[in-house]
């Protein structure tokens, strides 16, 4: 049998995915029995142009990670999906938006304003900020255009599989390379590497009445590592959580911020998790509720932390017009020159 | 008419990007080392739960996410002014000598290595981690990819999770480690001191006793005179976790020394059009462009940055290991950039000597791990050394601890202005006038790059010293001459 052709890329993201696929330790030389890695910049030296040059369709599984943040990002994102028979929309970022998705709650020109000019260290008398063309004395110089929001992948190109996390669990990560590996793939569309119920489903730790008349943040209260963290009053994103994590964050007495995405028929994470909260509440008073519910102080950075990209929200609305990403990608890099 | 040209290369912006200039005579008029990504942490955090910002921020990299997690738990300790217990700071301390030892190791085998252990000038499809396993045999491959496992497994025994931890919070860290565990670590910490032994070793046998590298290590080119600023304790030693930053002049003169909360009297940051990245540098010496020595404000970090910026290193085996790599290269301060992988390999040692004091510390299995704050938020100033240079966090809260603004310096953009300066400097002296170029030549432009072990995960996400990168070479025409593409 021919050997499966196999593509790794980041595009808006940490590392962090990268880092989990390298955890996988000496499995990679397994892997790398079953499979030719084709492209994976990170660790082994290939070229944009080697995926340029292939056809389409004649990489057999891509995994993606990272959200759109740039033209860069969009260009790699057709460009692999067009050569990739399936392409996996791999960790928290490609598919939800991740964390870098927060970043919706402004625009470009927000994001410009805080990073090059109110910033405490920044020394910016003439206010410059980047930009894609630029003519220096020696010739032009380009970076990619920086967009006004963050997109997962699936927001940008079909995606056929979502395997979540921040980052993905290694060992989830094996069991899905096992399925790719042994044709196993379930149903295009589905999330695989991870659990079909709720982190809350799967948590070992005690649950009793959830009725919550104060929310702690973590520095306030040592919880009681064996008892429901929500019943203590620290928010835990678990009952609108999607399972298969490990459970990494409650071993270390750390409530779940929801990287596993929204459980499966929640459409939206974090209104899910805000009902959740709100059903725990043990008042009627509407004046206490709103109290114990201020609190939480920033329901978008802890019910959304993963999602708001992918939310109904999507993003905030911003004085200046999201500018029109898709067409200038395809140009973006053109090299302007006399003849 | 504009000819429209729509090049693979310059579409394709790469994660970093090297564009070099030549001039009419085709001697290198110019180098640019762009920065073509940003996430714009500091605006999107406004508005979080600053008690929020270590499992945020470690999204900034998740090749150093520890790094980042350590910096803003320490602010968030001076955000509500209050101390974590003895224990707590020692448990942060043993995860971060953990990750250290990984990162310098991933680094040494995997990314900047291959150049010394492979050769420079070998074909690029060997200068990898593969070629270093074929030079240096299976066995010892074998033992770096178990090397670096076992770092993580004992960043999520003490952090909860292997990439991304969560356990350090404000006044300490969310749980304790129990018996079995700090056993489990009492044993990674002792094969990491005999790792970091062989590693030096295996430095000696292949660099050190091969004048050809020595040379290329001392050669002009590679070499810069910049400031130097690192985290120091109170004895001037090397510390990773905690101390006052340390800066000196070229010579090894001291010119400042400050805590965290200071940092704004003496570091800038500069803003150029053609990047995403901004350039610190010293105020009190001043901005002056992309130009090199003690007039000009920029300097360097990171592991040799660190050793010139410090006295010593504080642990036995590592200032041994110190004293002999200034005693061979000579000089109170070293200037040669490649020197940093010598450095980074003196540190791996220090870190895991200083992880197996931590493990074996009758005090790490304490259950007395959080001060709980009373204080109400306002303002916090945290300062680490990662692997790749100083990190620095500033947070401004409300009352109810809602951030309202972010700071962030992170470890490869101190030295952004400096891998300008080693690039530029490298790319005159190699790439000379009517000679042909290649892809050796190019190498070894980029190892001046490589050597910082650039981490622009912090502003972007590429893999340190693995950054995918384009560089391109156009003559005085404008028109592309030659290209590398390493993504």
């Amino acid at each position: 049998m021919e050997k499966l052709k196999l593509a790794l890329y980041w595009a808006a993201s940490c590392g962090g995915c990268e880092i989990a696929v390298l955890d996988l330790g000496e499995r990679i030389l397994d892997l790398a029995a079953i499979a030719d890695i084709v492209f994976w910049p990170v660790a082994l030296d290939f070229k944009y142009r080697d995926v340029e040059t292939l056809p389409d369709n004649s990489i057999d599984v891509c995994l993606f990670n990272g959200g759109v943040r740039t033209s860069e990002n969009e260009h790699m994102a057709r460009l692999l999906r067009a050569k990739s028979k399936v392409l996996v929309a791999f960790g928290s970022c490609a598919h939800l938006g991740g964390i870098p998705g927060l970043a919706n709650v402004t625009n470009r020109a927000g994001v410009f304003d805080v990073v090059y000019r109110d910033t405490a260290s920044t020394v910016n008398g003439d206010g410059l900020q980047p930009q894609p063309v630029c003519q220096v004395p020696e010739g032009e110089l380009r970076i990619p255009r920086f967009y006004n929001s963050v997109r997962p992948l699936g927001q940008v190109v079909p995606v056929d599989y979502y395997q979540p996390g921040c980052p993905p669990d290694t060992e989830q990560i094996w069991n899905v390379v096992q399925a790719i590996a042994g044709a196993r793939l379930p149903t295009p569309g589905s999330v695989v590497g991870a659990s079909d119920r709720t982190l809350c489903d799967e948590c070992d730790r005690i649950k009793e009445e959830k009725k919550v008349k104060q929310f702690y943040h973590i520095s306030e209260i040592v919880p009681d590592p064996k008892r429901c963290l929500l019943e203590q009053g620290v928010v835990c994103c678990g009952p609108a959580t999607r399972g298969g994590c490990g459970q990494r964050c409650l071993n270390a007495n750390m409530p779940c911020r929801g990287c596993y995405g929204p459980a499966p028929g929640v459409a939206d994470q974090g209104a899910k998790l805000i009902s959740a909260i709100s059903s725990v509440l043990d008042s009627e008073d509407p004046r206490e509720i709103d109290r114990t519910l201020s609190k939480i102080g920033d329901p978008l950075g802890t019910f959304y932390r993963f999602s708001f990209p992918s939310s109904l929200m999507a993003r905030a609305r911003v004085q200046e017009p999201p500018m029109v990403a898709a067409p200038s990608s395809l140009m973006a890099g053109a090299r302007v020159s006399q003849p | 008419m504009n000819r429209v040209t729509i090049d693979p290369i310059t579409r394709l912006e790469g994660h970093g990007k090297i564009e070099i200039f030549l001039d009419g005579d085709g001697e290198v008029a110019n180098a640019y080392f762009q920065i073509p990504e940003l996430r714009g942490f500091e605006a999107f955090c406004r508005g979080r739960h600053v008690e929020e910002m270590p499992r945020i921020t470690t999204r900034i990299c998740g090749v150093c996410p520890e790094a980042h997690h350590m910096a803003s738990a320490k602010t968030l300790d001076d955000v509500y002014k209050v101390e974590p217990p003895s224990a707590a700071k020692k448990l942060r301390e043993l995860l971060y000598s953990a990750f250290y030892v990984g990162d310098h190791t991933t680094h040494f085998y995997a990314l900047g290595g291959p150049d010394f252990v492979v050769g420079p000038d070998a074909p690029a499809a060997e200068r990898n981690v593969l070629g270093v396993v074929a030079k240096v045999g299976l066995d010892l491959g074998k033992a770096v990819i178990n090397q670096r496992l076992q770092c993580q497994e004992a960043v999520a025994i003490l952090g909860g999770k292997a990439v991304h931890p969560v356990s350090a919070i404000a006044g300490g860290v969310s749980k304790p480690i129990t018996e079995p565990e700090r056993r489990r670590l009492e044993e990674i910490a002792r094969a990491s001191v005999e790792f970091g032994k062989l590693s030096l070793k295996l430095f000696d046998q292949i660099v050190l006793a091969n004048k050809a590298y020595v040379d290329m290590i001392l050669d002009e080119p590679y070499s810069l005179q910049t400031y130097y600023m690192g985290l120091v304790d109170e004895q001037n030693r090397v510390n990773f976790y905690d101390g006052k930053l340390r800066v000196v002049d070229p010579q090894g003169r001291q010119l400042a020394k400050f805590s965290a909360s200071e940092y704004l009297q003496h570091i800038g940051e500069h803003v150029e059009p053609w990047t995403y990245l901004k350039f610190p540098y010293l105020k009190s010496v001043g901005w002056k462009g992309l130009v090199e020595g003690a007039d000009n404000g920029i300097y360097r970090v990171a592991p040799l940055a660190r050793l010139n910026a410090a006295e010593g290193m504080a642990t036995p085996l590592a200032q041994a290991e110190y004293e002999r790599m200034y005693d061979i290269l000579g000089g109170q301060r070293v200037h040669a950039t490649l020197a940093t992988h010598w450095a980074r390999l003196i540190e791996l040692l220090y870190a895991a000597e200083r992880m197996l004091e931590l493990a074996t510390d009758p005090e790490i299995t304490s259950r007395e791990v959080r001060t709980l704050p009373t204080a109400k938020p306002r303002e916090g100033f945290g300062v680490v050394e990662a692997p790749r240079g100083t990190l620095i966090h500033h947070y401004v809260t409300d009352d109810r601890g809602l951030l309202q603004k972010v700071n962030l310096i992170v470890g490869t953009g101190h030295n952004y202005a400096a891998i300008c300066l080693s690039i530029r400097k490298a790319a005159q002296a190699l790439l000379r006038a009517g000679q042909p170029i290649d892809e050796g030549m190019l190498n070894r432009v980029e190892m001046a790059y490589r050597a910082y072990d650039p981490c622009f995960g912090c502003a972007t996400h590429a893999l340190p010293g693995a950054a995918p990168l384009v560089l391109s070479v156009y003559d005085a025409q404008g028109q592309l001459i030659k290209s590398v593409a390493r993504c």
